[in-house]
């Protein structure tokens, strides 16, 4: 038996949504396999990893906590990539926007004005915009590579951030750990769900979600990046400016992620640590795909990617497995994910021996 | 200062440009096929982790060095199989490769981080090594650093003198022409993937056998993608491979050069300019941006479907 791809003649919309729900339940399968290899009852484990965390309304709670960056970083990847403008250096553009939107409660950790949070989030965002716009100046200006460029910057925001809370932002009365002063509660995102950790934040993702779905369907932005992704030529024909698109996704993307960045900071975390993301910039990429590209798909897809981080935390506390597990399913995932729309584009024939079609 | 008191940053330079030139050229190969593979962070942190595991199962630094060939080997067939069977996207391929190869290193290396492991023999070799200045630092270094150097001729004789070596480059460089003249592009480019995966596996043993020998999370910092930057700064041509490894390899140390002077620099300032100097020379090299795409394979990142 042979196996021969054979191209559609346009994209399968019905496998394009089936794609992700075929990935999943592989991922599924896999992690079964996983288990069963590593020794561990795999219905167990696969229920510690994916149902246990989400069985109680705190649980509930953490997964909008840790689904809100990730869809909020996704929304502007998805948006390049559509472009074929491919920012990777999310991770990045998150540091900054938590050190930018830092800088107010830093240095006036004392102060109740009310107007410190709504500066400190535009700050956040203008800090992951300017970080992003480094790739996109080297793109447009020299022609570099914006994966490569955009992935460099995130290791250089890392030693930034590790050098601000070493040094000059380290609390003085922190008994020299390399912290912040606590946020002051006006530099903090109210509780919207009381007893858990759920903040305004994620109402803004909502909304901003919902902004960008309009913008992509309605608005001529929307309407040039999807030109440019599906048919580059047909863009400059029609007078589309290829450096006006890679600016405009790229520094969006990047000020959502430093938004992302910022909300932590003034969400969950409550001061600037060493470390303010467990890879969000990154996993967010999955989020994007998963999603479709799609700001409604992208919600959903944040949401799963988000019980990956709780099932593996979840999973080290029941069984004692280590939290890397979580990495391992999210690659998983996306290499399904990638491996199954292989059927949006192309039918898969199978051939006898003989060459007859059956 | 005398000469004999540079000797060990020379030594130093030396080290921390192999791992960057073996998985840089094992990158040059796949991209001279016409595949971009981005996962060679991935592949270096698998090789780096079985190449550590396998070593302390077993005692064996050779069976340690077989299992890494065979990790990044293993990745990177699982790249090619996504990009060149089920014709997926190379960029998202390659970045799953790396977020997988993360999380997969990670996990498996969770029971052997702190735990000591002997550093690769060096290759002493009597007299020879006793000759002041050229002795040190020609002779007793492991023999992954004769490898890598021995490597770039290899692969340059092979890439331009030999047959097979011409099939790999008309592949890349047109793959609807090569298939009409009858070559086999899948199977060439899934040879070429599978040889960077090794070499990149091979990188990454380097690092937990002999540059620092041990296991941490993540320990390959970035060189996977530095080496993906030498590609392009090398403008594919081996030989500046080499001369752009060992330029980083200097930049990698300048660090330890610095503080050893006594200049009073934070020490993440120094740790950034490896990063920002990738970015400096990625700038220099795309200003061209007509050198660029005359110097690249010109069927690299595109997807190739037969049709009949």
């Amino acid at each position: 038996m042979l196996l021969r791809l054979e191209p559609r003649k346009s994209i399968s919309r019905t496998y394009q949504y089936l794609s992700p729900v075929l990935a999943l339940l592989l991922t599924l399968l896999a992690g079964l396999l996983v288990f069963l290899f590593m020794g561990h009852p795999p219905i167990k484990a696969l229920h510690a990893f994916f149902i246990a965390p989400i069985s109680h309304s705190y649980g509930v709670s953490e997964l909008l906590v840790k689904a809100s960056p990730l869809i909020l970083i996704a929304l502007g990847l998805a948006m390049g990539f559509r472009a074929n403008v491919w920012n990777i250096g999310a991770e990045g553009q998150l540091v900054l926007g938590a050190i930018f939107g830092s800088i107010l409660p830093i240095y006036f950790s004392d102060s109740s004005n009310p107007l410190m949070l709504p500066a400190m989030l535009l700050l956040g965002f203008i800090g992951g915009m300017l970080w992003a716009a480094i790739p996109a100046f080297l793109k447009i200006k020299f022609n570099t590579n914006e994966i490569l460029t955009s992935l460099m910057l995130t290791y250089v925001a890392a030693l930034i951030l590790s050098l601000l809370v070493h040094g000059p932002w380290r609390d003085p009365g922190g008994f020299n750990f390399p912290e912040s002063v606590i946020f002051p509660d006006a530099a903090t995102l109210p509780v919207i769900w009381s007893g858990t950790r759920a903040h305004l934040g994620i109402v803004f993702v909502v909304i901003i979600a919902l902004a960008v779905w309009w913008l992509l369907s309605r608005g001529l932005a929307g309407f040039k990046i999807r030109v440019f992704g599906e048919a580059p030529q047909a863009a400059q024909y029609a007078g589309f400016k290829q450096s006006s698109m890679i600016r405009f996704t790229l520094l969006l993307g990047g000020g959502l992620a430093g938004l992302a960045g910022v909300m932590e900071v003034a969400g969950p975390i409550g001061q600037l640590q060493p470390s303010v993301s467990p890879g969000y910039g990154f996993t967010a990429i999955i989020v994007a795909f998963l999603g479709r590209l799609h700001p409604v798909g992208i919600i959903f897809a944040g949401l799963i990617l988000a019980l990956s981080y709780l099932g593996g935390e979840n999973i080290q506390i029941a069984m004692g497995l280590p939290k890397g597990i979580a990495g391992v399913f999210q690659g998983m995932l996306l290499f399904f994910l990638l491996g199954c729309d292989v059927l949006t584009r192309y039918r898969i024939r199978f051939f006898s021996e003989a060459g007859q079609s059956t | 200062m005398n000469i004999e008191a540079y000797i060990p940053v020379l030594i130093t330079v030396i080290n921390a440009a192999t791992p960057l030139l073996l998985a840089a050229l094992g990158e040059l190969v796949v991209e001279k096929s016409g595949v971009l593979n981005l996962g060679v962070e991935g592949m270096m942190l698998m090789g780096a982790v079985a190449g550590f595991a396998i070593t302390i199962v077993t005692g064996s630094a050779i069976l340690g060095l077989a299992a890494a060939i065979c990790a990044g080997a293993l990745m990177a067939l699982i790249f090619g199989f996504l990009t060149l069977t089920l014709l997926s996207n190379q960029v998202a391929t390659g970045l799953a490769l790396t977020l997988f190869g993360v999380g997969l290193s990670a996990l498996i290396g969770v029971n052997f981080v702190g735990t000591p492991v002997d550093a690769l023999p060096k290759l002493v070799i009597p007299v020879l090594s006793d000759i002041p200045i050229l002795g040190p630092l020609l002779f007793g270094h492991d023999a992954l650093v004769y490898f890598s150097i021995a490597m770039v001729f290899v692969i340059n004789y092979w890439l331009y003198k030999t047959r097979s070596g011409l099939k790999l480059r008309a592949v890349g460089e047109s793959h609807e022409a090569a298939h009409a003249l009858g070559h086999h592009v899948i199977r060439i480019r899934y040879m070429a993937v599978i040889f960077g995966g090794m070499m990149a596996g091979l990188a990454g043993a380097f690092l937990s056998l002999s540059y620092t020998p041990m296991w941490v999370e993540n320990m390959s910092a970035g060189r996977g993608w530095i080496a993906l930057a030498l590609v392009v700064f090398a403008s594919w041509k081996t030989g500046r491979v080499l001369l752009g490894a060992y330029l980083f390899g200097g930049i990698t140390i300048m660090q330890l050069f610095l503080q050893g002077m006594g200049v009073n620099i934070p020490s993440q300032i120094l740790s950034m300019l490896p990063y920002l100097v990738t970015i400096l020379v990625l700038v220099l090299i795309s200003r061209d941006s007509s050198k660029i795409s005359s110097a690249a394979p010109a069927s690299l990142g595109k997807i190739f479907h037969p049709t009949q």
